[in-house]
């Protein structure tokens, strides 16, 4: 894939693996509980409480998982903003990724919603209360999955052969462009700003205060590069594609620098409110916060040279730490470090967490139905085994 | 561009929103000062028995259905506030037991319900004005048919109130509202009405509080007396009529419950107004001889974390004027970029 002139391509080949019916299977599984869940209720199948009333649906399906998908985020920020041109066969694939897991984040939420059928009050004047970071979140990850779903357009459009509703589109893209890396931007740092309501719940390793919203926003455009290098990785390897390092290894040098700033915003953010004393008590608040600093950390040494991030498996390696730390932070913020009074435990049920490894079993067999009739990969030669 | 331009850009592009931000500090949003008619309520923990009168007639006058926590369901046995109950009496018990009001070897009571906070995190949380703070009595009210069930309000509350009903295919938040559905008819918070010994009042809260300080000020054994019910400004009573009139007016008089009063002797208080100051003040006080925080109550800033929150987003948003700005420049950036790309014949999409 050293040539990056290649247009996309659809991959063709079978849907009907083992794979992909295994991929059917979970999502099916998660679809009856979805279904379970609206006729009796969140509490017939979720361990979900008044002391923890926001679970893994939450914590994960949404703030993580739009975290990883913040792929086309980061290669838009890349190639249109940075003008860095080189990184051009990146962007759609990664935007597809980033399609799947924003609009499930998106549908996941109403069914966390308790009052589902309700939700369209957050659009509507007299009811939208504009000072609740909850209605900028939502407002602008809704706005941001129309956005995608229009950047992505062409990739239709180009298969169905609609030439000119793809150009006069193009002209217009520029515009969508902007707004899909202004809108992430927003949210994605406002996913961290709802912790700030949230004061001293939050344990003191995880309550940044004015510095969430940029604390969030940095690790999610770092989880952006991550997730492009995991996902190019594994459909190089999935697809019997050439790997393309030649193309990730500077990109992972954009995302080193970015780790390093995260490291230090994060590690002085926690001496300035002299919160790092607390990362030495006996606690898992303590425990699960150095593996969370582990999982940035070691990339930070083991991606250090050129050499080391030309190496297609520590550069794999690398993204599936920063996705676990990543993954961590927000887990960490979000339920570990909740602390709202002795007495309240929150562990996934097992129908809870079948939902949320359905949707991730969706998102994949979604990818893999687009790739192949699609044109999203750059067109390549099958890598010769 | 190579590595350094485009940390330069990212660094310039950091320090416009920076300084955008910095430049915006009307946008700090201060916390609330409490309404001037505020009602709420003054719990004295001292002169709480435990009765549970309180928790009965809550849930009678606002209909909520019984909460069994024993193997035999007898009775109403709630532990805590929760989807079925607004306001739970609890017990702090430490060692034998011995006295009342004392941490070591004590026991003492603790109401728990809605402190009616002057600026609210479940307001400010709410994404669809289902919380609302009434301007002129500051009670924080909910309404269902607003709702959307995201829970934030339950979660962003530092006191642990609102409640949800999980089990419920049509759930709602369960919130004490000061029962202002009863306000139309002349009453007022049921819990009050009912108790005995007047530990839980109702009144204006700047009446409350002057009444918190007259029982700080007392020296324990002190005889007094205590007010029971509605507690009224000394000026609205005389409005009312005096008990000791004659005829209608003393009749009014005696209908007014704020002129209930009963002798006592002062107890051993903490010099603490819990709710004066915490969190920016609530609109329940409470008294107690026993610590709150031993009680269940959190040792809360003076500054509400709804003030905090609002702040940081409208320095952000405030008049959507960054994020035009910001959109912008990404447009302008966009184009170049994208039309660069057009001259060269590369793909795009």
């Amino acid at each position: 894939m050293a040539n990056h002139t290649h247009a996309p391509a659809p991959l063709g080949g079978s849907l009907f693996t083992p794979f992909t019916l295994l991929l059917g299977t979970l999502s099916a599984i998660a679809g009856v509980i979805l279904l379970y869940r609206l006729f009796y209720g969140l509490g017939a199948v979720t361990n979900l409480n008044d002391g923890y009333p926001w679970g893994i649906w939450i914590a994960y399906d949404v703030v993580v998982g739009s975290a990883f998908a913040c792929g086309g985020y980061a290669m838009a920020l890349l190639v249109y903003i940075f003008n860095k041109g080189q990184y051009h066969p990146l962007v759609r694939p990664a935007l597809l990724a980033s399609l799947f897991g924003y609009t499930l984040a998106g549908a996941s939420v109403i069914f966390d919603l308790g009052r589902w059928w309700n939700f369209w009050h957050i659009f509507w004047p007299g009811y939208a209360q504009v000072n609740s970071v909850m209605f900028e979140v939502a407002v602008c990850i809704s706005a941001y999955i129309v956005v995608m779903w229009i950047e992505f357009a062409p990739a239709f459009l180009e298969k169905w052969g609609l030439k000119d509703v793809r150009q006069k589109l193009n002209k217009l893209l520029f515009f969508f462009i902007a707004l899909g890396v202004l809108l992430p931007s927003m949210h994605q740092s406002s996913l961290g700003s709802l912790l700030v309501i949230f004061g001293e719940q939050i344990h003191p390793l995880w309550q940044s205060g004015m510095l969430l919203p940029l604390i969030y926003l940095m690790t999610a455009i770092l989880l952006g590069f991550a997730v492009v290098i995991f996902e190019a990785t594994l459909s190089s390897t999935g697809f019997r594609r050439q790997l393309e390092t030649p193309v990730l290894a500077p990109l992972a040098k954009l995302m080193y620098g970015l780790l390093a700033a995260y490291v230090v915003v994060r590690v002085l953010d926690l001496l300035l409110r002299g919160a790092l004393g607390s990362a030495f008590a006996a606690t898992w608040q303590a425990f699960w916060f150095w593996v969370e600093m582990a999982c940035f950390v070691v990339p930070l040494a083991t991606l250090a040279t050129d050499r080391a991030r030309r190496s297609a498996g520590r550069l794999f390696a690398g993204a599936v730490l920063l996705m676990l730390g990543g993954f961590l932070l927000r887990i960490n913020g979000f339920l570990v470090g909740y602390m709202t009074g002795e007495g309240w435990h929150y562990f996934p049920s097992l129908a809870e967490l079948m939902v949320t490894v359905g949707l991730i079993a969706f998102e994949i067999l979604a990818y893999i139905y687009i790739v192949r009739n699609y044109p999203v990969l750059p067109a390549a030669q099958p890598a010769t085994r | 561009m190579d590595r350094r331009t485009f940390f330069k850009a990212s660094l310039a592009g950091g320090t416009a929103l920076a300084a955008g931000a910095a430049s915006c500090p009307a946008q700090a949003r201060e916390t609330h000062p409490m309404p001037p008619e505020a009602v709420g309520l003054l719990f004295d923990s001292v002169l709480c028995v435990g009765c549970k009168a309180c928790v009965a007639a809550c849930k009678q006058a606002n209909g909520m259905p019984m909460e069994f926590s024993t193997k035999d369901q007898y009775w109403d046995t709630p532990l805590d506030i929760s989807g079925k109950t607004l306001n739970v009496i609890k017990a702090y018990r430490n060692g034998n037991m011995e006295a009342k009001d004392r941490e070591e070897n004590g026991f003492a009571f603790i109401k728990k319900s809605c402190m009616h906070c002057v600026d609210p995190s479940c307001v400010s949380a709410c994404p669809v004005s289902a919380m609302r703070k009434d301007a002129k009595t500051g009670v924080v009210t909910y309404d269902k048919d607003a709702c959307i069930g995201c829970r934030y309000c339950v979660a962003a509350c530092p006191f642990g109130v609102p409640r949800f009903t999980y089990d419920s295919p049509t759930p709602q938040i369960s919130k004490c509202q000061l029962c202002i559905h009863r306000h139309k008819d002349g009453k007022y918070a049921a819990c009050a009405e009912v108790c005995p010994t007047g530990a839980t009042l109702y009144g204006k809260v700047s009446v409350l509080r002057e009444e918190a300080k007259r029982r700080l000020a007392l020296k324990p054994g002190e005889k007094t007396e205590f007010p029971r019910g509605h507690l009224r400004a000394a000026e609205e009573k005389a409005l009312r009529g005096a008990p000791e009139g004659k005829g209608e007016q003393r009749r009014q008089g005696w209908q007014d419950d704020g002129a209930q009063r009963y002798p006592g002797v002062a107890g051993q208080y903490l010099q603490h107004v819990y709710g004066e100051k915490e969190f920016g003040g609530t609109q329940m006080l409470m008294l107690s001889g026993v610590s709150f925080q031993k009680l269940g109550y959190p040792d809360l800033p003076p500054r509400s974390d709804a003030a905090t929150s609002e702040t940081l987003q409208h320095t952000l948003y405030g008049g959507l004027i960054a994020p035009i700005a910001v959109l912008g420049a990404l447009t302008f950036i966009a184009r170049r970029n994208v039309k660069h790309e057009d001259e060269e014949g590369g793909q795009h999409g």
